[in-house]
């Protein structure tokens, strides 16, 4: 009935409208699924409810705060209102210590205990995460 | 202070040839006076020589540490050693942009230098773009990032390179990265000027097809020497994060890919034209688009040297003006394919280019969107979110395996038209054994994915064809190489993620720790005492799992300027393994931080993607 011409045509078209539903669908899904938020312990204080999400903290290492143990470091992360113990068992960057910044990915116990799965390496010594430039300068 | 003056107004002195060079093009273009009165070639040398001699003066600043200028102030010290005095000159952000300089302005000159043969007026045409291009980051360099600025007083010392930069292979990683970042201009520039001159023909083709390459051949080795950097020096025994910098260096990388498949079509059939032009423009937009990202602060990183809004705001309107102008010559001059050419069959050579196009826009998409959807949502809705490798992981490996096969068997499709009868029992058979290779590779490790399993088995129906075609026949070579080393990078990929071990603990010395397969342990910890930095060297010795005992001796480096701590990893290279150990101070007590790490073919990536650099300079050698 219609040309090979409109019949391909019709057929590209096609394909490139599936494809972009299925591209479209697949980044929803996966926005849904793999972001992960980024709070300050006055955020997670804030919080309603505590889900199982993976979620990131960011804040100070508080003075005096880490202790170590053969299979795991405690510290505690400050917004310098509100702060919460993390403890972690693997690798720490460099730039890891008391009074610098820091960021630690994991999942929260409850509001005031953190499980952290990784911390993150900053390369700048000066590096401060921007809340807690925000808490600073309010403070 | 006389070196910094001599750069400084040899860089207006370049600015200035740069504006006449464009107005010299347009009045040519425009009275037809193409007797040339004055050589354009020397012109465009001299250019290339004024930011060659800014260039060569800031170097002299470093290597003598005069700290009357900014920068070296910012970015050295008299106590660096001399290899690293060198490589701050780029270490930085206005040093690398004057680099950046350097490399548009030597692209030009050896444009022009290669392309006698061809038109004039395309030739005046490529220079205006070019030019509007340096004219632009000279204006930037020398308005908002001026390499030459003066400190008074004179401080006595400097604040030092960043240590995590004193490095050799990020002394190289930033040069060869722009090689093949600028390379992509001439591309755009080019493009347009054919596009204008209706002169997209077989010759331009031809012509454009090698800077194509060179472009790509330098992208990927930038990439992987930055890749391989931070591999051993960030100590987390990774090759690749999914950081926003470094997206933003494998996006202009896709286009590229995408382009050089096209441009075989349009080489070989005349078709494609405005789709490999779009290709042109979005290569170099995803490598200014890298530069404004990584520049303007949005990002936080190790290649974010200062933040200045000022900065990012110019780059972003310089962008917005090239992209317009690009866009509204793509939309005035384009031009009808002529439907001579115009059939495609479902299964041709040309279909299976543009099938490699597909999943190259689509890969670039998602990294597109990964990369700056974090930006958009924070400054939408001030809601700070992270996106990280699983989201890449889950949108990517599906993708990989139809990508897989269509590369196993695109490149031995006919042009115009083909069939799949051929051959086809035995392509059955290549499958059924790869199927049952991958199958047994999972089952003895004990994993149960189904798409791993056919991911692998994609990528060893790539590696067998592949290596069949390159053994038994002899032309193409460039393109069997590269086509292998992708197998090859695939598959070491897949082996690293499955067979990689790690442990980590906390240990004090004299420590023995039993770990799932051998034992640990601390035996020393030895100081000395370098040039710039203290070294804390700590050996341990590691017993596997049969029992072969060796030891690694990883060090911490204490900086002295500025005072900053750096891990470097002790790796032990074999083809099958890298032992990879990494220790870290955590506060003033006893314990280190001991990362151990056994990353199964690691080798193999870097060597597949050096496989992959020759396939392409192979491919320059062909007609």
């Amino acid at each position: 009935m219609y040309g090979k011409r409109v019949k391909l045509r019709f057929f590209f078209i096609s394909t490139l409208i599936l494809t972009f539903i299925l591209i479209i669908y697949l980044l929803l899904e996966a926005f849904e699924k793999e972001v992960v938020y980024f709070l300050s312990p006055t955020d997670i204080k804030n919080m309603s409810e505590i889900d199982s999400k993976k979620i990131r903290v960011g804040g100070m290492v508080k003075n005096g705060s880490i202790s170590t143990e053969t299979d795991k470091i405690n510290f505690i992360i400050t917004d310098f209102k509100n702060e919460i113990i993390v403890t972690y068992s693997g690798a720490v960057p460099n730039l890891f210590m008391e009074e610098k910044g820091v960021v630690a990915e994991g999942y929260l116990k409850d509001k005031n205990f953190f499980i952290a799965k990784k911390i993150l390496a900053k390369h700048d010594e000066n590096y401060m995460p921007p809340e807690v430039k925000e808490a600073i300068e309010d403070y | 202070m006389l070196l910094s003056n001599l750069g400084y107004y040899s860089l207006v002195l370049g600015l200035i040839l740069s504006i006449f060079l464009i107005f010299y093009s347009i009045n040519e273009i425009k009275y037809k006076l193409f007797n040339l009165k004055i050589s354009l070639l020397s012109i465009l040398f001299l250019q290339f020589f004024t930011v060659l001699l800014s260039f060569f003066c800031l170097i002299f600043l470093f290597v003598y540490s005069d700290f009357s200028n900014q920068i070296v102030y910012n970015n050295s010290h008299s106590s660096d050693p001399l290899f690293y005095k060198i490589t701050g000159t780029w270490g930085n952000h206005e040093g690398s942009l004057l680099l950046w300089l350097l490399v548009l302005t030597l692209f030009i000159f050896l444009f022009n230098l290669t392309s006698k043969g061809q038109p004039k007026r395309y030739k005046l045409l490529t220079i205006i773009f070019q030019q509007i291009i340096i004219s632009g980051f000279f204006l930037f360099l020398l308005i908002t990032s001026n390499p030459f600025n003066y400190l008074s007083p004179i401080p006595i010392e400097g604040l030092g390179l960043n240590p995590i930069l004193q490095d050799p292979a990020l002394a190289i990683h930033p040069p060869i990265l722009y090689l093949g970042y600028v390379g992509s201009s001439i591309i755009f520039s080019s493009s347009l000027a054919a596009l204008i001159e209706k002169n997209i023909n077989r010759d331009w083709t031809v012509h454009i097809k090698k800077w194509i390459l060179y472009s790509w051949i330098f992208l990927t080795a930038g990439i992987m020497l930055g890749s391989i950097w931070a591999y051993y020096e960030l100590g987390w025994g990774g090759f690749w994060f999914w950081d926003p910098v470094e997206n933003v260096s494998l996006m202009p990388w896709f286009c590229l890919t995408a382009l050089f498949h096209t441009i075989i079509v349009l080489e070989k059939r005349l078709i494609l034209k405005s789709w490999a032009l779009v290709l042109a423009i979005a290569t170099f937009t995803l490598s200014m688009n890298g530069t404004f990202l990584v520049r303007s602060g949005i990002l936080n990183s190790v290649h974010t040297f200062a933040n200045d809004p000022e900065r990012g705001i110019f780059i972003l309107i310089f962008l917005f003006i090239l992209i317009f102008l690009s866009i509204i010559i793509f939309f005035v001059f384009q031009e009808d394919e002529n439907s001579i050419n115009k059939n495609i069959f479902w299964l041709s050579k040309e279909t299976s280019i543009l099938v490699n196009n597909w999943f190259m826009m689509y890969f670039l998409a998602v990294v597109l969107i990964g990369t700056i959807y974090p930006i958009f949502l924070e400054v939408i809705n001030d809601h700070k979110i992270s996106i990280g490798p699983p989201f890449f992981h889950k949108l990517i490996i599906p993708f990989l395996i139809p990508f897989l096969i269509f590369m196993a068997f695109g490149p031995k499709l006919k042009w115009i038209n083909d069939d799949l009868k051929k051959n086809k029992i035995k392509n059955i058979f290549i499958l059924l054994i790869c199927l049952l290779i991958s199958f047994l590779i999972i089952y003895i490790k004990g994993k149960s994915y189904l798409i791993l399993t056919i991911l692998f088995t994609a990528s060893f129906y790539l590696f067998f064809v592949t290596l069949i075609d390159f053994l038994n026949k002899k032309y193409n070579l460039g393109q069997k190489i590269a086509h292998f080393a992708f197998s090859i990078f695939v598959l070491s990929i897949l082996f690293n993620s499955i067979y990689s071990t790690e442990f980590s603990a906390n240990m004090k010395i004299g420590d023995e720790i039993k770990f799932n397969n051998g034992i640990i342990k601390f035996e020393k910890i030895e100081t000395f005492k370098e040039k710039n930095f203290n070294s804390l060297v700590g050996s341990f010795s590691i017993t596997d799992k049969n029992n072969n005992i060796f030891s690694l001796e990883p060090e911490i480096r204490i900086y002295d300027q500025p005072k900053i701590v750096t891990s470097e990893a002790d790796i032990k290279t074999t083809f099958f393994s890298d032992k990879f150990l990494v220790i870290n101070l955590i506060k003033d007590d006893d314990y280190f931080n001991v990362r151990y790490q056994i990353k199964a073919f690691m080798i193999w990536i870097w060597i597949s993607v050096s496989l992959l650099i020759v396939g392409g300079i192979l491919s320059l050698r062909k007609k």
